[in-house]
């Protein structure tokens, strides 16, 4: 039996990205930091193997059935060169830095660390808040056992591994707590690819906030990999903001380890870029281990997100919580694939994971797909997912009291994403993801009036 | 609780009740597949050159293919060339015209299964198209349904006598492109069932095909078809079970409804095959295709399963939701016991305005079974104020077993309105305790709360399919909970 296999063309652009991205590969691995002899050479050599082995995802993978990268593709994988940085073409965008949130700042522009932007207060002792590049060029050895765990990498996160360059380390010492947010901003200034890889390493019983912020006009390509590990009982509230240029791509990807009795909450925000893909991985590696992710997705013209999450109960007595709302409007796409996946022997396991979609025009389309996939037998798991619109009676109800029918409808479109965000703690954090969406809600005009 | 274990293993170590191999002489083709054997199948069935043509055109486009591996399903590599294509009861000269004339061993089988063609025509109002490996042997009621102008018959008569039927509907649900086994089965079927339900025409009875595998290494290629005219109602009864073997069998059937305008066609299975032992050796694969045509106006197709047997079920009877207001509902009690594999689920494809489709899926896993939930739902732009509701439960037995669940919703139509929803449970301690307390066994407490999940798609069977479905589903579960 013979197989006869086409190329098409999305293919043949990937496959042509594929190799200018190899032909990139010896140059830009010469000037990465720990090039020679270290593992970390080793490391991106064989996930450059890897990459190569899989290419460019496809829509023939399961994993990108929705999400076609081929306009990726076509786009230059060439390593920014130093000077670039100079020559911005884009002006940076400074109300991205937050400035009224107080606590920690680390910002990179085009991937590489930029101090003049950061801020780093006064911090407990032990706890580092840097640049990769800068540790792995002192202590490379260090972060072995963190950067070589590549388990829930996809094919995208080989490539991140092979271009490993630059990012944020941030490492908290058992028993610490940094009560100030940790607020790492990337902004794209130039139409470049850009591929942070973050590391943040939180120990035992320690607690931190972390937000992880990607900003920027620039067309840019994003493809970002962040690792965190949460040793025993160790607390981190997470919040991820995409709110790139309309014309950017965005890959990013974040894989949680957590130890026993750790607790994972997260929000997760993506509002900006034309493609947008999210792969959120979270492995339950000791017993009694909590998950809360809240995540909220606003599209709208010709947008395109795409959240692929994986929880895994790998031990027994693990709590998830999974929440997931879009807004899409225009002839925006919107893709969740949300898996849980009980493994066998992890008892008492809880799981709850919901997917809730609104469709505000004719064109929108929603692709969702809750899966569960259970290897015990003691286990509470429950997954829900809807498609629809803004019911009719609450629009009457509304606009029976005088509102107009834009005002009624984008109050209800904002009560509907503003659920996702009441569980953020930290009032100005919220302030601002309240107004990345707002920004992006359609008709938001009357509703700013409102408020 | 150590006089119910020893009970509890005695039962899980049950052996197949209908398990037996019949010696009746078959008039085989050597194993193997290429153009001759296709060609040989075709002049045996002495069918029309467009049939022949058919067949080749799927088998090349077969050749093309890759046999799909995406599933949740593990098995062995399949060789397609070490199956017998062809098999038929040795024949008479003419055929059989009566069942008088029906080669007697060939009831015993049918007897010892507790398919008395007879009884059932007498007592049970019941047209039974017994096949028994790949020809059909008695039709009974025929006189009586070709009254109203219904046509049943096997599906080689249908392509002697109504040829223009079968082409013109034959493949226009499910292309012989399809995907692989379509269009294995649609190079190579030899035989099923064909029915057509005149405009107008109410069905006054359940038509009922009991598919039995029997000869040796034949795997079995069945294509069924029917046609349910302007506002034509038929209610179809598919039901199984197969003699004890120990090579794998694969079984790669073909179903296509059609329903024209206001046509409502109803199907109902039980899936009874031979799941293989404790070890997961022997057994079916059970790997088909069964998808519905909603093609007129307020049709409305309803598919109903209850899949107990086969070692490995991967089948996902679905609804093309075309017409304006049709309606495509599908109910399903998967139970998969020992190393068990079930695979299945629905797709809902809706098209057409004010469509709706409803999904009730009742997985169960016991042993070290695994049942998987794949399911798709799909609006498309043109389906304004589509509807759809999913249900899809499982409940675990014991601490081997796997669920999944992999419902795919895809929704273009910002009208439309999905909702799915999912749990996972087990038959908890104290619901056992419960019922125990109140003096019932622990096999019988088991097979209540089992009913009591499965209920909501047992009501939807057909009377005589659901007290089977309901013994069905106690002797397989019975030991596996203690």
């Amino acid at each position: 039996m013979s197989a006869v296999v086409r190329e098409r063309p999305a293919d043949r652009a990937g496959r042509e990205a594929l190799e200018r991205a190899l032909a990139a590969w010896p140059a830009a691995a010469a000037q990465l930091p720990g090039a020679r002899g270290t593992f970390v050479a080793k490391l991106r050599e064989e996930a450059l193997a890897r990459f190569c082995a899989s290419g460019f995802p496809t829509a023939r993978d399961e994993d990108w059935k929705y999400t076609d990268l081929a306009a990726l593709a076509a786009r230059s994988f060439l390593r920014v060169p130093d000077d670039v940085q100079a020559a911005t073409t884009e002006p940076l965008p400074h109300h991205a830095l937050f400035d009224d949130l107080g606590g920690h700042r680390l910002a990179f522009v085009d991937g590489r660390h930029a101090p003049e932007l950061s801020s780093i207060g006064p911090m407990p002792d032990g706890v580092r808040i840097e640049s990769l590049a800068a540790a792995l060029a002192r202590d490379p050895a260090a972060l072995e056992t963190w950067l070589a765990d590549t388990r829930g990498h996809s094919a995208m996160a080989a490539l991140n591994t092979a271009f490993l360059a630059d990012g944020a380390l941030v490492i908290i010492p058992a028993g610490v707590e940094v009560a100030e947010p940790i607020h790492l901003v990337f902004l794209a200034a130039t139409a470049a690819t850009i591929q942070p890889r973050n590391l943040i390493i939180a120990g035992e019983r320690s607690k931190c906030t972390v937000v992880e912020h990607y900003a920027g006009s620039a067309p840019a390509f994003t493809n970002a990999l962040t690792q965190l590990f949460l040793a025993g009982g160790a607390e981190t509230e997470y919040c991820k903001l995409q709110d790139e240029g309309e014309r950017a791509l965005h890959v990013g990807g974040l894989h949680v380890a957590q130890a026993r009795g750790s607790r994972f909450g997260m929000h997760s925000v993506s509002v900006g870029a034309a493609l947008a893909r999210h792969d959120l991985t979270a492995v339950f590696d000791g017993e009694g281990c909590t998950a809360a992710i809240d995540g909220l997705y606003l599209a709208g013209g010709r947008q395109h997100v795409d959240h692929h999450t994986r929880i895994d109960h790998a031990q027994p007595r693990g709590t998830s919580r999974e929440h997931f709302r879009g807004i899409l409007d225009g002839r925006s796409r919107g893709v969740f694939n949300g898996r849980v996946v009980v493994h066998p022997g992890a008892q008492q396991s809880d799981a709850w994971l919901t997917s809730r979609n609104l469709l505000l025009s004719a064109d929108a389309e929603a692709d969702t797909k809750p899966q569960l996939e259970i290897y015990a037998d003691d286990v509470k798991c429950a997954h829900g997912a809807t498609v629809g619109q803004l019911d009719e009676n609450e629009l009457f109800y509304l606009r029976a009291r005088g509102f107009d029918a834009a005002a009624a409808r984008s109050l209800l479109t904002w009560a509907f994403a503003r659920s996702a965000l009441e569980g953020i703690r930290l009032t100005p954090l919220r302030a601002h993801l309240e107004r990345a969406c707002l920004g992006r809600l359609p008709q938001a005009l009357p509703l700013a009036e409102l408020m | 609780m150590d006089t119910d274990t020893a009970r509890i293993d005695e039962l899980i170590s049950r052996e197949y009740a209908h398990g037996f191999v019949t010696d009746i002489e078959a008039d085989s083709v050597p194993p193997g597949l290429s153009e001759d054997v296709i060609r040989l199948i075709s002049a045996k069935k002495n069918e029309p050159p467009f049939m022949l043509e058919w067949r080749l055109d799927a088998y090349r486009h077969w050749l093309t293919m890759r046999e799909p591996d995406w599933s949740s399903i593990g098995h062995p590599p399949i060789d397609y060339q070490d199956i017998v294509y062809y098999s038929a009861p040795k024949a008479k000269k003419e055929g059989p015209k009566s069942l008088d004339e029906v080669d007697p061993e060939l009831l015993r089988v049918y007897e010892k299964l507790g398919v008395p063609l007879k009884e059932r025509e007498a007592l049970a109002g019941v047209a039974v198209d017994a096949v028994f490996d790949s020809v059909s042997v008695g039709t009974t009621f025929k006189t009586r349904l070709a009254e109203l102008g219904i046509i049943f018959c096997s599906f080689s008569e249908a392509v002697q006598e109504h040829p223009e039927l079968v082409r013109q509907y034959l493949g226009s649900v499910v292309p012989r492109g399809d995907n692989f086994f379509a269009a294995l089965n649609s190079a190579v079927f030899t035989d099923g069932s064909f029915c057509y339900i005149p405009k107008g025409v109410r069905c006054p009875m359940e038509l009922s095909t009991y598919f039995r595998i029997n000869a040796k290494d034949s795997g079995q290629f069945e294509r069924t078809l029917i046609i349910a005219d302007e506002g034509a109602y038929v209610s179809y009864l598919e039901g199984c079970t197969a003699p004890m073997r120990d090579e794998n069998q694969l079984h790669a059937a073909v179903v296509e409804l059609v329903a024209l305008e206001c046509a409502h066609i109803k199907y109902s299975t039980v899936q009874n095959w031979y799941p293989g032992d404790r070890d997961g050796k022997g057994g079916i694969y059970n790997f088909v295709t069964k998808r519905g045509d909603c093609r007129g106006a307020h049709s409305h197709i309803a598919w109903t399963q209850v899949e107990t047997g086969s070692a490995i079920t991967w089948k996902y009877p679905s609804c093309i939701l075309r017409g304006d207001h049709s309606v495509g509902t599908f109910h399903s009690v998967a139970l998969t016991n020992h190393r068990q594999q079930a695979d299945t689920g629905t797709k809902m494809i809706h098209i057409g305005r004010d469509t709706k489709s409803t999904i009730v899926s009742k997985g169960i896993s016991a042993g070290r079974g695994s049942n998987a939930y794949r399911g798709l739902v799909k609006v498309l732009k043109t389906a304004e104020g589509a509807r759809n509701y999913t249900q899809c439960d499982s409940l675990l037995v014991g601490d081997r077993c796997a669920a999944h669940t992999f419902p795919y919703i895809e929704v273009r139509n910002p009208t439309a309105k999905v909702e799915h929803e999912a749990s996972t449970s087990r038959i908890g301690e104290e619901q056992l305790f419960y019922c125990r307390q109140r003096g019932l066994s622990a096999e019988d407490a088991v097979s209540m709360i089992v009913s009591g999940f499965c209920k909501e798609v047992f009501k939807e069977l057909p009377m005589e399919f659901a007290v089977e479905a309901q013994k069905l589903l106690g002797v397989s579960l019975e030991g596996s909970v203690g």
